[in-house]
């Protein structure tokens, strides 16, 4: 028990610290991007269609979907500075490596979204009756282009650990260095992570909408309200989940010529086969070379990889024996339970939260306030199906890379900050850990709060010149 | 001038950028319990820079990643370095920025008090940080050969002790006072009322401490780094400082704000002027030590990053007075809501 201890805490070094540091604040980062992606937009068209039929029942939304977009936004902001600091917090070697590459799309994100979106997201709140209908709903839309924007250039940056392209080593410097930014801002895999990723977060905030629309006409409250909201809520999912497998597909084909290593550990799929099936579920040994049990639909593994029904999947071992000659020796396969799983557990998810917005689709075609009480509650518990398949998706995408930090070039190992000692890590770890956990309680209850509450008009206060909207 | 220079004075320029604006973030949020007599006032106070303050923050995003675009090694080298440090600036950034949102959507006094700390402390400990991580950038860290600061051999804090040196925690308190003193000049001129004439005296009062200290401290830098641009931006951050206080008890508002963003901007430019060549230098060895040459980015990369640069940083300081612009209105205790959004 003593040495295991011992083995454990001997076990907690900077690199691991690192990998657990990183992994969590950026899943946690990223429980309010798909939110402030797909709500913006929302919001946008609620407000849009204020605008246009001046409709009272559409300001309140607007107005309401807007303070529950702003809850998330915040957190958005702060925990993002965050994921900034950290690659030369704790990956100074990676940024040393890559920095010339890297760099630029962060510094382009910066001066052109972030700016963007800071400073339109401020005129919005603050704007109401500040500035003009038009102007303000003007700056809604640029907040949402500003959102887009951003998630384009750090997935462009992403994209390029996981297929690096337009660079070459500088071997004197020890370095990448960029030599085409064009092809890294248009890098197949950027390309279609990012229609998957914007898509993916409609998928979030209409199934957030169509929650939130359940719960009150469950209710029988805010009915004038509410159904225009489940409407819009319904077909935004149902629209962004077919094009989210649409595109999820394109990115499959782009994941198989990048990094076939990532498909094969998707399947455990060991040795090299054509006409390959896709099991649904195994149960088997944690590695998956040995199987007990599993359900299979054949020829899908195949298709997905190729588009072609007898087309040749690479297996793990053929990829590790090509990258031990191409890399030397070395382990080159992921964690397979954990890319295995993932995998499914993002499909499944996505494919049940598309299910519950056609099942109300259904309800909906006659009294939406008829529909039964079940749907109600489910599409209430279903809302954060979408969020957990991205986060999901988001470990596959990143254990499937490993061992490496940029595909090919670079292994996670080599990238830790050599000055930074697991101590330090450890202290930054869980610092982060109880301020965001912390933080996540709070805002979960705010979140709450304000869903419960309803559209509730806001109260005019007559009065020379009252601030509209203020903190 | 080649590239790698004028990106030495680009990101100087975010980070100054980032001072100005964000340094009267700091002070407003610094000033909370000493102005803010009861909730109106300090939703006043807040309210303030309600809509600009995530737009100012934002500035230092910019500013990080056009370091770690244009200088990989100085990015990497600092901020593996200053570990400790910059893990409480984010802690207090995420505090200030959370309770911003946060404070008002509450009703009861425990949750609007816990809040208002939360700003105090997230506004002070990044304004006292951030001169102690500047003063030591110029001053230099014990850079080995491989660029890595090497600290005392005490785990945990061997790092963050020698940043707590006495040039640097001078820097730190100039920084605090400095932009306390911004803050305050800039609610003089922002708001209306009683509320006015209370941040018009304590101005006048943190502003007397820091002349003091940052004349020090100047003086100090200076001394170790000679040069005439360096002189004349330390002697007009030095006068601007002065007539922005007198201004302020003059009542010419407008004209004190403008000479505290000159104060701040010259005070800042001339650590960058000390710095350079240099970017981070090492104090185990000059040869060690890193430079706008052997920290910078390939030529293709600064010239991409230059074109976008170019085209971008006209129309960003064009939204961004815009708003300002938008927002221009002062505001007094009538201006207040009853209720928060």
């Amino acid at each position: 028990m003593l040495e295991q201890s011992a083995v454990i805490l001997a076990e907690l070094d900077a690199l691991s610290l690192s990998r657990w540091q990183f992994g969590l604040t950026t899943i946690y980062h990223f429980l309010f991007v798909p939110l402030t992606i797909g709500m913006v937009f929302l919001v946008a068209i609620l407000q849009t269609a204020w605008v246009r039929t001046n409709k009272e029942k559409y300001l309140h939304l607007t107005k309401f979907f807007g303070k529950i977009f702003l809850i998330n936004f915040a957190m958005g902001v702060v925990t993002g500075i965050v994921q900034e600091f950290q690659f030369g917090m704790n990956w100074s070697d990676y940024s040393r490596f890559v920095g010339d590459v890297f760099g630029a799309p962060l510094a382009m994100e910066g001066l052109l979204a972030f700016f963007f979106e800071a400073t339109f997201i401020g005129l919005w709140i603050f704007g109401w009756g500040k500035l003009s209908k038009g102007i303000h709903l003007a700056t809604i839309w640029a907040t949402a282009l500003g959102v887009t924007l951003s998630a384009y250039f750090i997935l462009a940056a992403n994209a390029f650990m996981q297929n690096p392209v337009g660079f070459e080593i500088n071997e004197e410097k020890n370095r990448a260095e960029l030599t085409d930014i064009w092809a890294v801002l248009t890098n197949t895999v950027a390309v279609n992570q990012f229609p998957h990723t914007i898509t993916a977060s409609l998928m979030f905030a209409s199934a957030l909408m169509i929650a939130v629309a359940a719960y009150h006409l469950k209710r029988n409250q805010f009915v004038d309200e509410m159904r225009p909201a489940m409407k819009l809520g319904l077909w935004t999912s149902v629209f962004a989940s077919a094009a989210t497998v649409v595109n999820g597909d394109s990115l499959g084909i782009a994941m198989v010529n990048t990094q076939p290593m990532k498909m094969a550990a998707a399947e455990a799929l060991y040795e090299t086969t054509t006409s390959a099936s896709f099991s649904i579920f195994t149960i088997g040994s944690l590695d998956g070379t040995q199987e007990l049990f599993s359900v299979r639909i054949p020829y899908l593994l195949s298709f997905l990889s190729t588009h072609t029904l007898n087309g040749e999947v690479e297996g793990i071992n053929d990829l590790q024996a090509q990258y031990e000659v191409l890399y030397g020796p070395g382990d080159y396969t992921p964690t397979i339970w954990i890319t295995y799983w993932a995998f499914r557990l993002m499909i499944g998810m996505g494919l049940l939260s598309t299910l519950v917005a056609i099942v109300g689709l259904w309800f909906s075609r006659k009294q939406m306030l008829e529909a039964p009480k079940w749907f109600f509650n489910a599409a209430i518990w279903a809302a954060p199906l979408p969020l957990i398949a991205m986060s999901i998706g988001w470990i596959f995408t990143e254990m499937g890379r490993q061992p490496w930090i940029v595909f090919s070039l670079m292994q996670t190992a080599d990238g830790v900050s050599p000055g930074v000692s697991g101590a330090e890590v450890l202290f930054s770890l869980i610092g982060f850990t109880v301020i965001y956990g912390a933080l996540a309680i709070v805002e979960f209850k705010l979140l709450l709060t304000a869903i419960k509450t309803g559209p509730v008009p806001e109260e005019v206060e007559t009065g020379s010149d009252k601030m509209s909207v203020a903190y | 001038m080649p590239l790698n220079e004028i990106w030495f004075v680009v990101v100087a320029f975010f980070f100054v950028g980032y001072f100005v604006l964000d340094g009267f973030d700091f002070g407003v949020g610094m000033s909370l319990p000493f102005l803010g007599k009861d909730d109106t006032d300090r939703r006043v106070l807040i309210n303030t820079i309600g809509p600009v303050w995530d737009l100012n923050e934002t500035w230092v995003i910019v500013a990080g990643a056009s370091l770690f675009a244009a200088f990989p090694e100085w990015y990497a080298s600092l901020f593996s370095g200053f570990y400790v440090a910059l893990f409480l600036l984010l802690a207090a950034l995420i505090a200030r920025g959370v309770a911003f949102e946060y404070r008002g959507k509450g009703k009861s006094d425990k949750w609007k008090k816990t809040f208002d700390w939360m700003i105090v402390i997230g506004s002070a400990v990044p304004a006292l940080l951030w001169g102690v991580a500047f003063a030591n950038i110029v001053q230099g860290v014990p850079l080995n050969a491989d660029h890595i600061f090497v600290g005392y051999d005490i785990p945990l804090i061997g790092n963050l002790l020698v940043l707590l040196n006495p040039y640097a925690l001078l820097g730190g308190l100039v920084t605090l006072t400095l932009f306390f003193t911004h803050g305050l000049v800039f609610l003089t001129m922002k708001t209306e009322g009683e509320i006015k004439e209370r941040a018009r005296l304590l101005a006048t009062k943190v502003g007397i401490v820091a002349t003091v200290l940052a004349a020090a401290f100047l003086v100090w830098t200076l001394a170790a780094h000679p040069s005439l641009p360096g002189f004349i931006l330390s002697g007009i951050a030095a006068v601007s400082l002065i007539a922005a206080l007198l201004g302020n008890l003059l009542k010419k508002e407008g004209l004190a704000f403008s000479l505290m963003l000159v104060t701040v901007a010259t005070a800042i430019s001339s650590l960058f002027v000390a710095l350079f060549p240099n970017v981070l230098p090492s104090t185990i060895d000059a040869a060690f030590s890193l430079n706008v040459e052997n920290a910078s980015s390939s030529q293709y990369t600064l010239t991409v990053m230059s074109w976008v640069a170019v085209i971008m940083l006209p129309l960003v300081l064009a939204y961004q007075g815009w708003t300002y612009w938008v927002f221009k209105k002062r505001i007094s205790r009538e201006s207040i809501p009853t209720h928060a959004h």
